[in-house]
């Protein structure tokens, strides 16, 4: 793979001859996961200690011994093993890439097995030293893809994983059946009805006068003008869902 | 009616038409991506709405650069995509092909280094046991205090282990810190294989400082005794893995392949499957350490038939020879 291929992003060489890019997750997203799942492995071990000490303290009567092997093991196995075990049976996931939206590849953009997850979680012991992830932060900064020695060893990189939102299967079927509209045009208009929370109440009613002028058949420019924002709500939605007029909240 | 409304409703009808695809293909990836149950039917089904979504993006790309349908397609691909390049999972398969067939492999190329680890480990056990017989001060500097003061009190710092903890906790607790040793050393090999040598050399300094000052003490037998069963093959274990993290080092001195990378992932995956040799042998030593050294009703013949037997073992899978065929004599490469 050339320097070429991760200008913006990896370049994946598809047998299709349709390549595609991947954005590659960079400190904050990889830094943001991993907090995430700091703290879940954390409060999961916790919990254990919490659990087990007081299902032992109330079933033995000699807890010293019995402490030990319940509650300290299992809580140092789900602290310790969290990443290898959870990476493992979700792919190369865990909760917290989850919520950041990231997620480990291999270099060649295929899901990574269970050699390549094992090889990058055995190289943590290298990644942490001194403490807190220092060599792991360093190989960051300084690597193009910006992978830690782990990733390095098991030719894995991590990206933000962007999957198909239900908003934009709604709008395919929108820009499908809008009846008068071009695509781009019932793009312009989703786009407008979904930011319209977040846009100044004059410069929304703005637009959408204008917008109902320019695609709105039959509508003036005397008409437009009049229009409140109520009433550009909904000729708006009917405009875009000529079915079912479908108000944003 | 204008070219620019002609490409518009055609783009529409194109939309309305490839929808339905679109939505099935990205219900069947869904499906696809759970469990592992599928018919050959259904993979090749996927492989076919891949290449309708290849044609679909390439021509969206083309039409509507920056719109959401692309970006909607670009995903729908990449998915598509990640679920036909998923590799097989035939994880116990692999492992026995790994052990059965790659570790003796990689033991054959790694002979010499096998045998500098393991020399280095004597010479460091040799030459720890000479500092403490020369000073014995400097115990110190190979066992924690208080198992100074057992050994100067005239007990070993093991007695009573079972007392403290239990033997499966025990036994627990030193596979997980052998494992952790081993990985250590292997791992440590990226800094040009110096931090595997630094583990070799600390590893043997302690073990010949305890003994010799155990011995000074008149222990010297006991802590042989309770070393014999788990011992050899600990120690055996530590050597394969630092040898594994020499190769690491090697590979990044003087790279195989054409990329210093490259040829340190090559040499990752060689270490990463002898690793997953010691694993289990590690886990059974600390079984034996924590079930079998730590028991006093044991005696010493007994420990030393498991440890030697266990040794055997240990070294006919290492080298292969366990699983070898009498009478056939493995093929060689030309």
């Amino acid at each position: 793979m050339d320097p070429a291929d991760i200008d913006d992003g990896l370049k994946i060489r598809s047998v299709t001859g349709v390549d595609f890019t991947l954005p590659i997750a960079g400190i904050g997203g990889r830094g943001f996961a991993f907090l995430i799942d700091l703290h879940i492995r954390a409060l999961g071990a916790l919990l254990w200690v919490l659990l087990a000490q007081l299902v032992v303290s109330l079933a033995f009567s000699r807890t010293d011994r019995t402490v030990m092997l319940w509650v300290g093991l299992p809580a140092s196995a789900i602290f310790f093993l969290y990443h290898p075990i959870i990476e493992l049976l979700m792919g190369g996931r865990s909760p917290g890439k989850r919520i950041a939206g990231v997620r480990v590849i291999m270099r060649d953009g295929s899901p990574p097995g269970a050699g390549a997850i094992l090889i990058r979680n055995v190289f943590r012991l290298l990644d942490s030293l001194p403490i807190g992830y220092w060599v792991g932060l360093i190989a960051c900064f300084v690597t193009d893809r910006q992978v830690r020695v782990g990733d390095m060893a098991a030719g894995t990189l991590l990206i933000y994983d962007e999957g198909p939102t239900r908003e934009s299967v709604d709008l395919l079927a929108v820009q499908g059946t809008a009846a008068g509209l071009s695509a781009a045009q019932a793009e312009l208009l989703d786009d407008l009805l979904a930011r319209w929370d977040s846009l100044e109440p004059a410069a929304r009613l703005q637009i959408a006068r204008q917008a109902i002028l320019q695609f709105e058949p039959g509508a003036t420019e005397e008409s437009a003008l009049v229009i409140g924002e109520r009433d550009a709500l909904r000729r708006l939605s009917a405009l875009l869902r000529p079915v079912a007029a479908v108000t944003p909240t | 009616m204008t070219a620019d409304s002609h490409g518009d409703a055609g783009l529409r009808t194109w939309l309305t038409h490839r929808l339905t695809l679109w939505q099935r293909i990205e219900a069947q990836v869904g499906r696809l991506g759970h469990g592992r149950n599928h018919s050959v039917d259904e993979a090749n089904e996927a492989v076919t709405g891949y290449r309708a979504l290849a044609h679909d993006l390439s021509m969206a790309r083309r039409l509507l650069p920056e719109s959401r349908i692309t970006r909607y397609l670009e995903s729908s691909y990449r998915r598509t995509h990640s679920l036909l390049t998923r590799p097989a999972h035939r994880f116990f398969t692999d492992l026995v092909g790994i052990i059965r067939d790659d570790v003796p492999a990689i033991t054959r190329d790694l002979r010499v280094t096998l045998l500098v680890v393991t020399a280095l480990f004597i010479a460091s056990g040799a030459a720890g046991a000479w500092l403490v017989n020369y000073s014995p001060e400097l115990a110190s500097l190979f066992l924690p205090e208080s198992a100074i003061n057992d050994v100067e009190s005239g007990k070993l710092w093991t007695d009573g282990a079972l007392n403290i903890v239990p033997g499966s906790y025990l036994a627990i607790s030193l596979f997980t810190n052998n494992i952790t040793v081993a990985f250590t050393a292997t791992v440590l090999g990226v800094i040009f294989g110096l931090g595997t040598f630094y583990i070799v050399v600390l590893n043997g300094l302690q073990l010949g400082g305890a003994l010799a000052f155990t011995a000074q003490h008149g222990l010297g037998l006991r802590l042989v005794e309770w070393v014999i069963a788990h011992g050899p093959v600990e120690l055996s274990t530590v050597c394969l893995a630092s040898a594994a993290g020499v190769m690491l080092g090697e590979s990044l001195i003087r790279p195989r392949l054409v990329t210093r990378l490259a040829s340190f992932q090559a040499a990752v995956i060689r270490a990463a499957k002898y690793l997953a040799l010691c694993v289990p042998l590690l886990v059974v030593c600390g079984l034996i350490e924590g079930n079998i050294s730590t028991n006093p009703h044991i005696p010493f013949w007994a420990r030393a038939l498991i440890g030697g037997g266990y040794w055997i073992v240990a070294m006919g899978l290492v080298t292969g020879w366990i699983w070898r065929k009498r009478g056939v004599t493995p093929a060689v490469a030309p």
